[in-house]
């Protein structure tokens, strides 16, 4: 039987002092915490969960969807446009799920292609060149691995994005509100601020591939799941994301006004916050915040 | 060369060559699995590990490839570098474990060497990926040294070069492995706003999450012959489109064709063709005379 650390905090870091002080994410004891991350998957991935255009309809007044990379085509798995938030304009990309079979289809499952990731800079560099907020709705289960996305430079789409990320001169506000499905969604998650919903996930590896990698047994992804620490209270504790927006009751499928008001509450912090800045304090924070993030090694005796 | 005994690549080649992968290596003799030619292995490795029957290129080790690329005299840094761990990750062995195991095996202490030389003269960071240290996979140890060397290069207003062999992110540490892709992607958007040049030369194989980051982000991106390239791997691709992939898919003259590569270059000419595109990028004169280039294996 392998073992499995639970704890869902490393010693050598401390909660982020911004996050909400939401008791039910910190007292989660080891054997609790354990079937709560599977629930967590298992949330993050729901049939009812609220996928981007349920927010953008609820947050936003008047979104325009802006389509197309102005290369090759407009890729339905992502949504690009201007909207007014609060009544100030904003730029929003997002990624996005179907919920029956033929809307499954038409959004490739929420697997975007390299021109989904070239629309949403597109529309990132219009933010940036007009100093507007720039919001990103992060929930694919990843990049469409397929031979028509590796002809059309799917690994280039998601580099240029990850660098252009860091130097776009607006505020970036991203928010994982499902799945966060490894490079696929990190090229749309490079900002000021960066948040995940209370049951959203965040992962390199489904942890399906990660169970059939180191158990030889993708039936065993629950106990992936743990050993990755793929959910928003354990990604906080390790500071690689900045806070956790609440979900209602059950979680946010259970209500989606609500779980829309919550996340409302939470954009309208954090873009009163990142306004009033100067491109060039905005690029400088983002650019501090990753070159010190994830920095977990020690130096050993020569 | 404890590459050499070991030669079994990683990454899972294409379905037609499944069944002859194997290189023999019994005794003083080598077998070419391209082209069935057998040889001396001295005159292989002289060869810099390239068959001089067929130009198969197989892979060499992190430092020979230093080696290979710079002047007599480099540096190695940041040599000390130990990931701590950060998700405590156990499998059929603990990471740490394994991190110990391969620290033994290769001789280094995560999957990159980096060093600050020479290359025809010019000064350059150099970091070179060790695809034997886990899969040349990328966690908090490979980012740290990639960001410092771009800082030094940043600082002392060199090039940075980055030879890259990897299967990606690291899986043992998670989304600490994934964040590593943005951190040294940023540092790149700093070196280019500083019109640093960095050039990316992509080995056999280069995939996942390096492909999606610094590796295509090259002001050149240079692969090397057949040289596996692409973001999913090959069975990912298989398995979710359930049909066989086209022959040359993902070899580096298929990324070569469809764009996202420069130049292919051979191991032979490659650090001639780096030392003159980089004095072409710094906007320095050619010497003269500049040395002919030898015909190709
Ligand atoms: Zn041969």
């Amino acid at each position: 039987m392998l073992a499995f650390r639970m704890s869902s905090a490393p010693t050598n870091s401390t909660p982020n002092p911004t996050a909400p002080p939401d008791a039910k994410l910190r007292d989660e004891s080891a054997s609790a915490s354990a079937s709560r991350t599977w629930q967590r998957v298992q949330l993050a991935r729901h049939p009812r969960r609220p996928h981007s255009l349920d927010y953008i309809e609820r947050l936003f007044s008047n979104f325009e969807e802006l389509h197309g990379d102005r290369a090759f085509g407009d890729d339905a798995a992502i949504i690009a446009g201007l909207a007014d938030f609060g009544g100030l304009p904003v730029a929003v990309v997002a990624q996005q799920k179907g919920r029956d079979t033929k809307q499954k289809l038409h959004r490739n499952f929420g697997m975007p292609k390299p021109e989904g990731y070239r629309k949403a800079l597109r529309v990132m560099k219009l933010a940036s060149k007009f100093g507007l907020p720039l919001i990103s709705l992060v929930d694919t289960p990843g990049a469409y691995p397929g031979i028509d996305a590796e002809e059309r430079g799917q690994a280039e789409a998601i580099a240029v994005n990850l660098r252009e990320m860091s130097r776009l001169r607006c505020p970036v506000i991203t928010v994982v509100i499902g799945e966060g499905g490894s490079g696929g969604a990190l090229a749309m998650g490079v900002g000021n601020h960066n948040a995940m919903l209370e049951n959203a996930t965040y992962s390199v590896i489904s942890p399906e591939s990660c169970a059939a990698i180191i158990y030889r047994d993708a039936k065993k992804a629950q106990l992936a799941a743990e050993a990755l620490k793929m959910t928003a209270p354990e990604l906080l504790a390790l500071q690689l994301i900045d806070d956790v927006v609440a979900e209602p009751g059950e979680g946010a499928h259970s209500d989606w006004d609500a779980a829309a008001g919550l996340l409302r509450g939470h954009l309208t912090k954090v873009v009163g916050e990142l306004r009033g800045r100067t491109a060039e304090q905005l690029i400088h924070q983002r650019q501090e915040k990753y070159r010190r993030i994830a920095s977990f090694f020690e130096e050993a005796g020569a | 060369m404890s590459w050499f005994s070991r030669p079994k690549s990683k990454v899972k080649p294409l379905p037609e060559e499944q069944s002859e992968r194997v290189v023999r290596t019994e005794g003083l003799w080598f077998k070419c699995d391209e082209c069935n030619e057998i040889l001396w292995k001295k005159v292989f490795e002289e060869n810099l590990s390239v068959c001089p029957k067929c130009g198969h290129h197989y892979q060499i080790s992190a430092r020979q490839r230093v080696d290979l690329l710079l002047d007599e005299g480099w540096v190695e840094q940041d040599t000390n570098l130990v990931s701590n761990d950060p998700l405590h990750f156990t499998d059929s062995k603990t990471y740490k474990s394994r991190l110990r195991m391969m620290q033994e095996k290769t001789g280094i202490r995560d999957a990159v060497i980096c060093a600050s030389g020479k290359m025809h003269g010019q000064p350059v960071e150099l970091c070179s990926m060790e695809l034997q240290f886990i899969g040349g996979s990328m966690g908090s140890v490979v980012g740290e040294k990639l960001a410092r060397a771009a800082e030094r290069a940043l600082k002392g207003g060199h090039p940075l070069v980055v030879v890259s062999a990897s299967g990606g992110a690291r899986m043992q540490e998670g989304m600490v492995s994934l964040m590593q892709l943005a951190k040294i992607s940023s540092m790149l958007a700093t070196l280019d706003d500083a019109r640093i040049p960095f050039i990316s030369i992509l080995t056999n194989p280069t995939t996942g999450g390096v492909t999606a980051s610094f590796a295509m982000l090259g002001d050149l991106n240079i692969g090397e012959p057949k040289a596996l390239i692409g973001f999913a791997g090959p069975r990912v691709i298989e398995q979710t489109i359930r049909q066989k992939l086209p022959e040359g898919f993902q070899r580096a003259e298929f990324l070569l064709e469809h764009g996202f590569l420069d130049a292919v270059v051979t191991r032979h000419e490659l650090k001639r063709y780096v030392a003159r595109s980089l004095r072409r990028l710094l906007n320095k004169p050619a010497p003269a005379p500049e040395p002919a280039a030898p015909a190709t294996a």
